[in-house]
């Protein structure tokens, strides 16, 4: 947790308003993240964190506002940006094996026509390694747990060789071992200078897991270092007062327990 | 070449042209897409007739190709606009537009070749009497016409198939990667609705559907490889076509209705015999399985008496488990064949595997990894 006040944003986001029909799902939306950075975006359900990076990648319409990757427009920086959906987003019933899934992450570098080859099925197979799934390679994709499935789509996002990864709830339903595979992950992309931005529902993890939080809500709250931004004050403006206490509220170091979670965003 | 062997030719072209494109089809969840467009290319091919006034001018393959993209457009705006349900809004878009070219036939076009039982159900029969020179070869019209469609089929299809396959697993990741979905999208469409025209001739409006969507829904039951369920999926819709055409000359009957029949039929028996999803495959499985946990709280429970110190408990068995006799003797009898437990000096104990089953088991009951 270095100091990253200093470094230069690798993705700004300034001033973003997204509606649906006449009910605005981010309002007004600053979010800085400089590079190697992990950052957590947390906040209640409908908070707006999926449409947060589906904005980023141009993927909603935004009423208002302005997404800068280094400094230039999303469209011209396309290839830097590497995304994992949530699992339940595709048909895991397709008929694919997990080392094509994989390789399909090198489809946008190698653009129409051309076709993946020996040294990109090499890069899958490397990409598979880092997340502990190598022995899947030929696996069809419909035999894989949830976790398995999770580890996939990373592997997916590794291949798109990005610099700035968004991920929306990589942790939704994973087994112990994938979490830890994702956690490694994430110190890993840290160390080569690639920054993170993850939707996370899990707040008694972000303080292990990630540098950076973005507390959002509609509105964001805190965007900054963990040791700054993730304390219960801010927490309560963002999650409304519904946020449990374990432990002595006057001690450093407690984190909220639960928070009504379930999935979609 | 015989009027007879023509015939089955046509119908394999339309076949595995509608068996090629239906594959991404019936992955992207839009079988009943396939009805719609089949139905309404005949206004689009009405309304180029209106304009070229010619029934075999190449003009009125675009007409179709642009009025099948146009309903998919109809209805997905339909389906945007949240005021009525999904599948209601296919329902809605086609009968109408389709019912506007049955109209317009009656109307405009009464003595011209485009009848509407015709475009319901196809002519095969007929299909040699129509007959064109190609490089100096006689050849029926609709074998010319779908082996254009065809061969415009495994273009598009070889060309773009990572693309194809992405946005169809994927569109959102397609969409970030830059490759286009919505383009693909409706190329696609466009592509479903050229060899629906083509396949019109032969087997009609209502039963090209059964060509486009059974194959494949059939072959995705026998394989979980794409190019392999493209294969097989071509290879059904060529099965179905000439075992059809055979069924109707021994019938004595409509050649598309027997070709759409028994591409239900060929279905039917994959679905039901398929090596691992077919229906007695699942049943069986089932059935293995519910044996197998049986053995398992077999060997678990003699674990646990195990490490109580109880022995002997093939007696009491029924009774601790509120198993049947008959069944829990059943159980007992696999678990021995399958080397769980043995017979041991009038008592019955785990063998080293029922054991390591029993700890395994226990293992993921409690959760420990």
């Amino acid at each position: 947790m270095a100091s990253n006040e200093t470094r230069p944003a690798a993705l700004t986001v300034s001033d973003l308003t997204v509606m649906y029909g006449e009910k605005p799902v981010l309002w007004d939306v600053d979010l800085q993240m400089p590079a190697g950075v992990l950052m957590a975006v947390v906040g209640p359900n409908g908070a707006g964190k999926t449409t947060l990076i589906k904005a980023i990648l141009g993927l909603v319409p935004t009423v208002a506002g302005q997404i800068r990757i280094d400094g230039r427009p999303y469209a011209e920086q396309r290839q830097r940006v590497g995304y994992v959906p949530q699992r339940g987003s595709v048909d895991w019933d397709f008929p694919t094996r997990v080392l094509d899934v994989v390789m399909m992450g090198c489809y946008g570098r190698l653009g129409w026509l051309r076709r993946p080859g020996k040294s990109e099925q090499a890069a899958a197979l490397r990409a598979l390694e880092q997340v502990g799934m190598a022995d899947y390679a030929h696996r069809q994709i419909g035999r894989l747990s949830g976790g398995q499935q999770q580890r996939v789509f990373l592997a997916r996002a590794l291949m798109q060789e990005a610099d700035i990864y968004l991920m929306d709830e990589p942790f939704q339903g994973v087994d112990a071992p994938t979490e830890r595979a994702i956690v490694g992950l994430f110190r890993e992309l840290r160390t080569r200078g690639k920054c993170v931005l993850v939707v996370h529902h899990d707040l008694q993890t972000v303080p292990e897991y990630f540098d950076w939080v973005t507390l959002l809500n509609v509105r964001s709250f805190a965007c900054g270092p963990v040791a700054e931004n993730f304390n219960e004050s801010i927490l309560r403006q963002t999650f409304g007062g519904h946020t449990a206490w374990i432990g002595d509220e006057s001690l450093p170091g407690r984190v909220p327990t639960t928070v009504t979670v379930p999935a979609v965003g | 070449m015989g009027a007879s062997l023509e015939i089955q030719l046509i119908a394999v072209t339309a076949a595995v042209a509608c068996a090629l494109v239906g594959v991404f089809l019936v992955l992207r969840r839009m079988a009943l897409m396939a009805d719609a467009i089949s139905h309404t290319v005949l206004l689009g091919i009405v309304l180029s007739f209106f304009v070229v006034q010619d029934l075999h001018s190449p003009w009125l393959l675009l007409g179709a190709a642009l009025m099948g993209v146009a309903t998919v457009g109809l209805v997905e705006a339909l389906q945007r606009s949240g005021l009525v349900a999904e599948d209601a809004a296919i329902a809605l878009v086609f009968p109408a537009l389709f019912s506007l070219a049955v109209l317009l036939i009656g109307l405009y076009a009464r003595n011209v070749h485009l009848d509407a039982d015709v475009v319901l159900m196809g002519e095969l029969a007929l299909a040699p009497f129509e007959r064109v020179l190609v490089f100096g070869l006689d050849l029926p019209q609709s074998l010319v016409v779908l082996a254009g469609v065809l061969l415009l089929n495994l273009l598009c299809i070889g060309l773009f198939y990572k693309e194809l396959k992405l946005s169809t697993f994927d569109p959102v990741l397609a969409a970030t990667l830059g490759i286009a979905p919505a383009l693909l999208h409706y190329g696609l469409m466009a592509l479903v609705a050229v060899t629906a025209v083509g396949a019109f001739d032969s087997v009609g409006a209502v039963l090209v559907v059964a060509l486009i969507v059974t194959p494949p829904a059939a072959a995705h039951l026998l394989t979980d490889d794409l190019q392999r369920m493209l294969l097989l999926s071509a290879g059904i819709g060529a099965g179905s076509a000439l075992s059809g055409y055979w069924l109707a000359r021994w019938l004595d009957t409509n050649i598309a209705g027997s070709m759409a029949l028994m591409a239900g039929v060929w279905f039917c028996v994959i679905w039901a015999a398929a090596p691992e999803r077919g229906l007695v495959a699942l049943l069986r499985r089932r059935a293995r399985q519910r044996w197998q946990v049986a053995e398992r709280v077999l060997a678990l429970h003699l674990r646990s008496a195990e490490e109580e110190g109880s022995t002997n408990l093939v007696d009491r068995l029924p009774e601790r488990l509120r198993w049947e006799p008959k069944f829990a003797h059943q159980v007992l009898r696999r678990a021995e064949a399958n080397g769980l437990v043995q017979h041991q000096a009038g008592g019955l104990v785990l063998t080293e595997r029922g054991r390591q089953q029993a700890d395994y088991s226990s293992s993921r009951i409690t959760g420990s990894s």
